[in-house]
């Protein structure tokens, strides 16, 4: 099949050879490294701990919660363990996990480049993350505890007067890092994108993922600088005695609110764009077709990130200051071309040749479960809907429903990319029960909790009112907390079991997309030869040499032994 | 590199209107700056890349007829492992933990963040360790 192959050359890092790479070995390799690759994988392992971390904070908040008045712990930890849970899990595991994990190794593969444009500012972003999740999580073992003003750190409650202590300054620090870290990833993956493609990589051959990440690193690019200045100012307004959120000297505390929130939201689609992205490719493969409205997806995703700057007030809605029907309008908007993803996801499958493999099913339960988030936030953009439930648990069912969703995505995307990074598959079996532990339990987690949050539960609340239905209902969703629990357990447990057991090949997925044509691992700067690209299926089109007249939005049926592989 | 300006250029556009929109009717001001700068974060870069794009030939990348042996030929330097990256992301720490415990931590931590500044720019020069 090499007749299809142009000569093999391949982009020469200026030392001559990408073969022979003689580095430093060892803790001093991992110090020193530059290739995306470890550092994607460090930022993996980083984030998914972060996720454990996160998860057991919320085990102990559920825990607390499973009697009306709990005392398994003070009312005073329960402030730091919701507010470091929704930390640690928003500003530690979700969007480093997006953007610096997956993102960072798989990218550059994508479109043929042998490294990220900067590498040496992208190992930067990550000992920034590293050192800045240290920071906040420090905050723990300081004489006032850590941070406990809930994940948004609204002012007046964060000045120095309401939260003194170093535990809200510590995660003031650490967000300063891992802000830093995200605009420096952001950068890179522009400059990456737009300057590192292979020779006919153009922009509408790009795959998906790659076209989420790029307009995902645009966004950090608009957002975070906000976020961190807005950062500098709160430690200014508690240690050099400005009055920028404070009413006594002039100051507007609801400032803080708009500036975290022209960060905050189009942080949600930081978070998800990613996520999106994967399910993209992974619906794909596993349907055996190309993706539906390819170009569709594209504008749908460029319409979301540019709406996604213009709603950051209807998380303010109640404080009777902002632009009801402006910010109401935008956040309606967004629904557009969100369900218009939905239904290129859904026409993605139709008809397909469906391999339900771990990572299929893992990003169908992530449509599931964003369709339930999705719609319930369509009931918040209302104002007068929102005025009834915000800071309830309709809230926090609302996000963890959109959260949920992601880490099954996130977990798809483990399943699907991590062969080709570690070399090996992991065990379909224990993957399939993991599935079903994280779907199930996600349900059963925040369906109770949106029926409790219309009986008008508030959440950051430690104990509750003596209700046996709400007992009920706070049990039930305990037993979810339980069920995803016992799910990262399973995960862990698989790559345990399956290290090194089940040797994965080049293209175990008969995929679709270029980071499938080199080796798995691939070798230092990726490749060792290119294939032509003609479509954005460059891999299919190369082992499917009968198939490359194919384009996408064709309803033509899979081919003959597509379920081999089953 | 006429579709990347043309994503920027677009954002910026669509932030414009949004910005004078928004402005005018709610007449309040921080979100209208927010929105003003994410304007301009469009249109700086995208009307840099447009000029060029206007006056440079195409590139292999942007070519759906290239060939890889289009591509051959060094694309950068990449180098393969730099301690200067770390020695800045320690000192960055260090400046940060002064915020907290103490002003005296700014020597160690402004004295990483010089030594990677002028240890990277150096290595820079010279190409990079493979
Ligand atoms: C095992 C899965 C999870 C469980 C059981 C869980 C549980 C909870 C609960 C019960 C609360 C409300 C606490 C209160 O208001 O008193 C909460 C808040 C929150 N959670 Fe989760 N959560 C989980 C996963 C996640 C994930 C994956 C994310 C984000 C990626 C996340 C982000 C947040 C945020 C941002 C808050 C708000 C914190 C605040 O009010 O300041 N959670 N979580
Ligand atoms: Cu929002």
């Amino acid at each position: 099949m090499t007749d299809v192959l142009d000569p093999p050359v391949h982009v020469e890092p200026h030392d001559g050879g990408h073969e022979e790479h003689h580095g430093p070995t060892g803790i001093l390799n991992w110090l020193t490294t530059t290739d995306h690759k470890v550092i994607g994988l460090s930022y993996t392992v980083t984030a998914v701990i972060m996720l454990v971390i996160g998860g057991l904070f919320a085990e102990i908040i559920r825990g607390q919660l499973a009697t009306p008045n709990g005392t398994l712990v003070s009312l005073a930890q329960y402030n730091e363990l919701f507010t470091m849970h929704g930390s640690v899990m928003i500003y530690l595991f979700a969007g480093p996990f997006a953007f610096g994990a997956l993102a960072n190794i798989i990218v550059p593969i994508q479109i043929g480049a042998p490294d990220m444009a900067f590498p040496r500012l992208n190992a930067l972003s990550y000992w920034l993350y590293l050192t800045g999740a240290i920071t906040m999580l420090s905050g723990f073992f300081t004489a006032g505890g850590a941070a406990n003003f809930g994940w948004v750190g609204y002012a007046p409650l964060s000045n120095s007067l309401n939260t003194p202590g170093a535990g809200a300054d510590l995660w003031i620090g650490g967000l300063l890092l891992t802000g830093f870290s995200a605009i420096f990833t952001g950068v890179n993956l522009v400059a990456t994108i737009f300057y590192l493609r292979a020779p006919g990589m153009t922009m509408f051959r790009m795959p998906i993922f790659t076209w989420n990440m790029l307009v995902t690193a645009i966004l950090i690019l608009l957002a975070f600088p906000v976020l961190t200045a807005g950062l500098i100012m709160l430690y200014a307004d508690r240690h050099f005695g400005t009055h920028i959120y404070s009413v006594a000297g002039g100051g507007v505390p609801v400032l803080w609110q708009h500036i975290f929130w022209f960060w905050g939201h189009p942080e949600v689609y930081i978070l998800a764009l990613p996520f999106f992205g994967m399910v993209t490719e992974i619906i794909a493969v596993f349907s055996r077709k190309p993706v539906f409205g390819y170009k569709g997806m594209i504008f749908a995703t460029l319409t979301i990130a540019a709406l996604s700057l213009g709603v950051w007030a209807h998380h303010m809605f109640t404080t009777g200051v902002v632009l009801l029907p402006f910010f109401s309008i935008m956040s309606l908007l967004i629904a557009v071309p969100t369900g218009i993803k939905m239904f290129n996801w859904i026409g993605t499958m139709w008809r397909g040749q469906i391999w339900f493999s771990t990572a299929m099913l893992m990003a169908i339960g992530f449509l599931f479960t964003f369709l339930i988030g999705g719609l319930t936030g369509i009931y918040l953009a209302s104002p007068p809907l929102d005025f009834f439930t915000h800071d309830t648990y309709f809230v926090v069912a609302h996000f963890h429903s959109v959260v949920m969703a992601l880490v099954l995505a996130g977990m798809a995307g483990l399943y699907y990319w991590g062969p080709k990074i570690t070399g090996y598959l992991l065990n379909e079996k224990i993957g399939k029960a993991q599935f079903w532990f994280l779907f199930i339990g996600s349900q059963v987690f925040t369906i109770p909790l949106y029926i409790l949050g219309l009986q008008g539960m508030p959440r950051r609340m430690a104990v509750y009112p003596h209700d046996p239905q709400w007992k009920m209902l706070n049990d039930l969703s305990t037993l979810g907390a339980v069920l995803i629990g016992l799910s990262t357990v399973l995960f862990v447990v698989n790559v345990v079991v399956s290290w090194k057991k089940y040797p994965a090949g080049d293209n175990p997925w008969d995929a679709h997309t270029l980071e499938w044509f080199t080796t798995s691992p691939p070798p230092h700067h990726n490749f060792y030869r290119l294939p032509q690209i003609r479509s954005e299926r460059p891999t299919w089109d190369h082992n499917h040499p009968e198939h490359r007249a194919l384009h996408h939005g064709e309803h033509e049926p899979a081919h003959e032994n597509a379920g081999a592989k089953q | 590199m006429k579709v990347e300006a043309k994503i920027l250029l677009g954002l910026g556009l669509f932030f414009g209107l949004m910005c004078a929109v928004y402005w005018n009717w709610s007449l309040e001001n921080a979100g209208g700056v927010m929105m003003f700068a994410a304007m301009l974060l469009g249109f700086l870069p995208g009307s840099y890349y447009y000029w060029w794009s206007r006056r440079m030939k195409q590139r292999p990348e942007d070519n759906p007829q290239a060939t890889q042996t289009q591509g051959a030929g060094v694309v950068g330097a990449f180098p393969g492992s730099s301690i200067f990256p770390f020695v800045m992301g320690m000192g960055a720490f260090f400046v940060v933990l002064a915020l907290v415990f103490g002003i005296w931590l700014l020597v160690p931590g402004l004295g990483l963040v010089v030594w990677a500044l002028l240890g990277g720019t150096a290595e820079g020069r010279r190409g990079g360790q493979h």
